[in-house]
Parts: C-alpha cells; sequence; structure tokens
C-alpha cells in the first residue's frame, strides 16, 4: 500500500509567547510568599523526619517555582490538579491546608485529609503516571459538562516513561480534552539520571507524535512558569491538551531515606544555575517586603508544626469506614472482631 | 412485561435504558460504538446516544479505566468494557491500584461509582487470554465488589443494580451464554441481593455462577433419573459473597459441591468450601467436593473441554460427596 501524506497538523507554536512575559508585582509577591512557604515546609519537614515526627519525606526543594507557580496559574473555580508524593508546592500554591496534607507524611492516612473536590487537588499517591489519566477523564467531563474547566496532570522524568502517561497523551489528544501535562524534568527519577530514563533527553518532544503543543520552560523561574501555565490552560480549554517541559533540578536527595552521594557528585550538585527561591526574590526586588514574607513563612510552617504535634490520632474504624460507600457484611463483620479483640478494658 | 432475549440483548437493553434515564452514564472501550462491540452488545446505542457519550477508545485497557476513574472523580458513573477477561491484566494497576481505592484515599470524598464489563470466562474456542476466569483476583481486592449473572434476566436486572451501586462494581458476563435466550420480567426483578435458588433439592447443594449455572441445572436434572435430588444455588454475587444464602441451602443437603471454571488454588472455591466448615462444622454429612479448572493457563481450544468442568466431571464430584 502506498505510503499516505502525512496527515499530522503541525501543533501550535505557544512559548515564547510574542511579546514577552509580564507578570505584575502583586502576582509575583503571592508566588514568591508561597514558595517560601514551600521551601520552608521541605526544609522543616526533614528536620521533622530526623526527630522522628515523621517517618519518611521526599522533599521538593528547587522545584518551588514549577510548581508554585503552575499551580497559582489554576482557576480554582473550575479547574483541578492531579499529584503524586513530591508536590507541596502545587499543594501550598493552592492554598490547600498543610496539616491535612502532611497527614499523609505524618502516616495517620494514605493520601492525608483533604476533600479532593474542595482544594481542587488529588490526593498524594505513589504510583506515578497513574493519575495522568484521571486528569484526562475528569478532563473529558469537564468537556461534556461545559464547565470550562481543565486538569493538570503533574508528573516527572521518571513517571514520563510510564505507559499509563503516553495512554492518558493519546487518550486527551484524540478527544481534545483541556489537560495540561506538566513536566518538571528535575533531572532524577530517584538514583536513575535523565539520560537513563528519557531517550533524547525531552519529555515535550514526545507531545509532537501526539500532535500537540509543547513548551519547553525555565522551571525554576517562576514568572515564566505561571505565564507559560496560564497560555497552556488557556490553549486546552479551547483547542485540547498541551505539554509543559518546566526544567529544574531535584536540589535534594529522593527521600529522607536516600543517600544521592552514591549517585551524584557534589561538583554536579555545585554546578546548578541559581536557586529558584533566589531568582523570585530578584523578580520581587523589595528586599524590605522579602524579609517580612520570610518570617510570615516561618510562622506560617510552624503553625503547622504545632498543630502535627497536637496529638492528632487516627481512628482505627476509619480503616473499615472507607473502603466502600456501602461496606460489605464481611468487612462489618471483620470491623465488630477488630472492635472486640483490640478493646482492652 | 416479560420478554424473550438473548443475555447479550438483555444486557443491550439495560445499557440503553440507563443510557436514557441517567444523563451522567457512559460507555466507552474498545470498538463499542460504530461496531457495537465484539458480541454486540453495545450495538446501536453510538447511533442513539452519539459518540460523546458512546465513545470508541483508543486500544489501551490501563487508558480506559483510568480515564473511568478521572470520570468517577468528576461525578460522571461511566460503564466501560473490556473486549476480553484476559485484557483486564493491562488495567490492573488502574483497577487495584487507583479504582479499588480512591475511595479510601479521599475518605469518601470521590467515590468510584462505575461498571466495569467483563465479558469472562471460556467456551467459545476463542485465543489465548479471551478465555479468562479472573473473579478470584478481582474478589481479593480490597474496595471492588463482583458480580456474574447467569441468564438474560439476571444479566437485565442486575446490570441495572450494579449501576445504582456508589461503589466500583467488576461485571462478569458469560459470554458462552451471550446467544442463549430467556424470559426477562421488567417489571419483576426479584431480590436483586445475594445469591438465588435456581433450582431447589433435597440431597447436595451445587453452588456455581456465571456459565457454570445452566451446566449444573443440567446435572441435577440427570441426577433426578436416578432420584437424586439436587439443589442449585446461582451465587450471582462473588463480592460480597451471599453467607448466609449459600450456609442455608448446604445446611438443608448437608453435601457442597462447588463449580468454577477459574483454576482451583486460592479460587473461591476455597472461599467458600472455608465458609461452609466454619459456619457448619459437624453439620456437613461429607467435605465440600470442587470441580474447578485446572493450575494450569487456560488452554487453547482443543483442550478447553478439558478445563472447563464438565457435565460428567461435575457428576463425578456429586457422586464423590454423596458416596463419602
Amino acid at each position: 500500500m502506498p505510503v499516505p501524506p502525512s496527515s499530522a497538523a503541525q501543533p501550535a507554536q505557544l512559548w515564547p509567547p510574542q511579546n514577552g512575559v509580564t507578570v505584575d508585582v502583586e502576582t509575583l509577591r503571592g508566588l514568591a510568599e508561597r514558595m517560601l512557604v514551600t521551601r520552608v515546609l521541605d526544609t522543616e519537614a526533614v528536620r521533622w523526619q530526623r526527630q522522628g515526627i515523621l517517618p519518611a519525606f521526599p522533599p521538593a526543594i528547587g522545584q518551588e517555582a514549577a510548581q508554585v507557580g503552575s499551580a497559582m496559574a489554576l482557576d480554582r473555580a473550575r479547574d483541578m490538579a492531579f499529584i503524586t508524593y513530591r508536590d507541596h508546592g502545587v499543594v501550598v500554591g493552592l492554598d490547600s491546608d498543610l496539616t491535612d496534607y502532611m497527614g499523609s507524611h505524618l502516616a495517620l492516612w494514605n493520601g492525608g485529609f483533604a476533600d479532593p473536590n474542595k482544594v481542587r487537588h488529588s490526593p498524594l499517591q505513589a504510583v506515578v503516571g497513574a493519575t495522568a489519566l484521571h486528569a484526562m477523564g475528569w478532563a473529558y467531563a469537564q468537556k461534556l459538562d461545559g464547565t470550562g474547566g481543565a486538569a493538570i496532570a503533574y508528573f516527572g522524568d521518571g513517571a514520563s516513561s510510564q505507559g499509563d502517561v503516553h495512554e492518558a497523551m493519546n487518550f486527551a489528544a484524540v478527544s481534545k480534552s483541556p489537560v495540561v501535562f506538566f513536566v518538571q524534568n528535575n533531572g532524577w527519577s530517584l538514583s536513575t539520571p535523565l539520560d537513563l530514563q528519557v531517550a533524547g533527553g525531552s519529555v515535550a518532544a514526545r507531545a509532537s507524535g501526539y500532535s500537540m503543543p509543547s513548551m519547553r520552560i525555565d522551571g525554576d523561574d517562576v514568572g515564566e512558569v505561571y505565564a507559560a501555565t496560564q497560555i497552556a490552560l488557556e490553549h486546552a480549554r479551547e483547542h485540547g491538551p498541551v505539554v509543559i517541559e518546566a526544567f529544574t533540578y531535584r536540589r535534594g536527595p529522593h527521600a529522607t531515606s536516600d543517600d544521592p552521594s552514591r549517585y551524584r557528585s557534589l561538583e554536579e550538585e555545585r554546578a546548578l544555575g541559581p536557586d529558584p527561591i533566589d531568582v523570585a526574590r530578584q523578580l520581587v526586588a523589595d528586599e524590605a517586603w522579602w524579609a517580612e514574607a520570610e518570617q510570615r513563612a516561618e510562622q506560617a510552617v510552624d503553625a503547622v508544626r504545632v498543630q502535627m504535634q497536637s496529638p492528632r490520632t487516627i481512628d482505627g474504624n476509619d480503616m473499615f469506614d472507607y473502603v466502600f460507600q456501602e461496606k460489605t457484611p464481611q468487612l462489618v463483620k471483620q470491623q465488630e472482631q477488630w472492635r472486640e479483640e483490640t478493646d482492652l478494658d | 412485561m416479560t420478554e424473550q432475549l438473548s443475555t447479550q440483548k438483555a444486557i443491550n437493553t439495560a445499557l440503553r435504558e440507563i443510557l436514557a434515564d441517567d444523563a451522567k452514564s457512559l460507555v466507552f472501550g474498545e470498538d463499542v460504538g460504530k461496531l457495537g462491540g465484539v458480541f454486540r452488545v453495545t450495538d446501536g446505542l453510538q447511533t442513539e446516544f452519539g459518540a460523546h457519550r458512546v465513545i470508541d477508545t483508543p486500544l489501551a485497557e490501563s487508558g480506559i479505566l483510568g480515564m473511568a476513574a478521572g470520570l468517577a472523580m468528576a461525578g460522571h458513573r461511566p460503564i466501560p468494557e473490556v473486549q476480553f477477561d484476559g485484557f483486564a491484566y493491562p488495567a490492573m494497576n488502574q483497577i487495584i491500584s487507583q479504582i479499588a481505592r480512591t475511595n479510601y484515599r479521599s475518605r469518601g470524598a470521590t467515590p468510584m461509582q462505575m461498571v466495569l464489563r467483563i465479558p469472562s470466562y471460556g467456551g467459545i474456542r476463542a485465543p489465548e487470554l479471551h478465555g479468562e476466569s479472573i473473579e478470584a483476583t478481582l474478589a481479593h481486592v480490597p474496595g471492588l465488589k463482583v458480580v456474574s449473572p447467569s441468564n438474560p434476566h439476571q444479566a437485565y436486572h442486575l446490570l441495572r443494580r450494579a449501576h445504582e451501586m456508589p461503589d466500583p462494581v467488576m461485571f462478569m458476563e458469560p459470554k458462552s451464554r451471550y446467544w442463549n435466550r430467556g424470559d426477562v420480567d421488567f417489571e419483576n426483578p426479584g431480590d436483586l441481593e445475594g445469591s438465588l435458588v435456581a433450582r431447589e433439592g433435597e440431597d447436595l447443594t451445587i453452588i456455581a455462577w456465571g456459565a457454570m449455572v445452566a451446566r449444573s441445572l443440567e446435572v441435577a436434572e440427570l441426577a433426578a433419573e436416578d432420584d437424586v435430588s439436587i439443589e442449585v444455588v446461582d451465587a450471582r454475587w462473588l463480592k460480597p459473597l451471599d453467607e448466609d444464602g449459600l450456609v442455608a441451602s448446604v445446611a438443608k443437603t448437608g453435601r457442597a459441591v462447588i463449580v468454577h471454571e477459574a483454576p482451583r488454588t486460592a479460587g473461591l472455591g476455597a472461599e467458600i468450601g472455608q465458609l461452609l466448615t466454619e459456619r457448619l462444622w459437624g453439620k456437613l454429612e461429607a467435605p465440600v467436593e470442587r470441580v474447578t479448572g485446572y493450575d494450569v493457563p487456560t488452554p487453547a481450544g482443543d483442550l478447553e473441554d478439558e478445563y472447563i468442568p464438565s457435565i460428567d466431571r461435575i457428576l463425578f464430584g456429586v457422586q464423590r460427596s454423596l458416596e463419602y
């Protein structure tokens, strides 16, 4: 059979925008303030792990601009973020309750305590890539319902190897569903570097295979991330999915149990570009405001620490009560037996 | 109103009514639209309800189930299909790690109300991975419910019931029975919870589901010629199992033979056998017998009859129990 002419339309060129990027001062301050909260939370959470308060923690240090910048571009009245386990900046960017969120890291409840419909982000979970499909299905529903809402799917260079991500990109492109696939290319999947993970080195390059536009952006410049995500969301609402690849670096370990010196050198870490927090500080360009914002961030995270330490216990009944909306008789019996056998009075 | 329909047509009718009654329902999967599904179970639905609600998806089962999860999070009530039982395997990540536990993970805030239709079991000489019996695999996963109809009336009413349930239901359709006709009484569903006595008897209980119910009824008919009175119980709900119903029948007869197509080890026969032993200790006339598939991959068509419990093999099981 003769080779048919290629029907693939050239995807729209969305980045960089012709008129450049301008983000107003108020927005920049809002972004910077939440980046500071994220950084302080990360720094403190590592300490809390060392003090035995948290069993483990996966810091997002270095990814604040990518996470906060993209999350704050969302319209919380109609959009939804689908996250995994290293996206606290998204949680902060959406002003979601941090104590509820930390319930997962405190080993109280896998997924935390937030209601996804209220906080506009999915519970965190461990199977990376799987949520890209949820974003696609959720986005398709918005299209059916005519809400104008869009989904943003967060994943990294590692998760981009998962089949689910490719199935999601293809499904979304075929159905023109409003999804922004937001890749945080942070250079590392636990200990595996980018060159062993992503053939060609760019996840965005894959978008063209699904006939969707892609944007490769500086993930450490919060203004750029915010503006790019806004452009992507508007495109997604009208035309269908977009890939954003935000280049950043995981400056900390994969998790508190990790030892990066086994797979990367201090020289490499030192050779990095500027810290996204310093980039934000220059963008804001107001040292007096910055000092106050730092203090507010410390206070906000301290409030989380106080709430976390006031003993919040989990009721063992929850283990049975949330498996189903309508509990099976077997589970009712198991719960009764659990109550009888653990009632030591 | 009662109508004689095939199981395939009964499911088609139920889907049509669900799509008409519930604007939040969607049917999707591979080739379910224009073609009407490889078994024509979804025939005509796309024409009637549009390609936006009856969707031909790309060929990717994990994608189909992940999409269903996202739709359910947004408050829709999807009815996805995997084309054949064995194609549920590529979707297991979404089924087990996502759909089964999203209600749990979100503390009930985002229920996964959906019905996954799975044409199931063997009996049609199909290629590899087109004749799997995966009910025990699914029943083992916390957060899922599993049901398997045995005839057109059950298929129609259980599908409508499953669609109303707020939890994810795995709906296992016995594909070898798609074309067998039977009365569907639309107004009188009967009790749709738990198991159902498909034939009353006194001497022994056969517990079966899916395509094995009809076969067990044939066995009961043959046994009656030898004055052996067999009660056949259609388990229907494999999760939750109808413990009281199954126990009541075996308490009456004192003997039980469990019949399933799935491999024996760690199959639902073991679960039911344990249930009967626990609840009827000292009252059983004989050990609980199992007549099942073997612990082998479902074999190719030429060996299928050696693998799926036959009338003769079920009769041997009955005999072992009676002669104990």
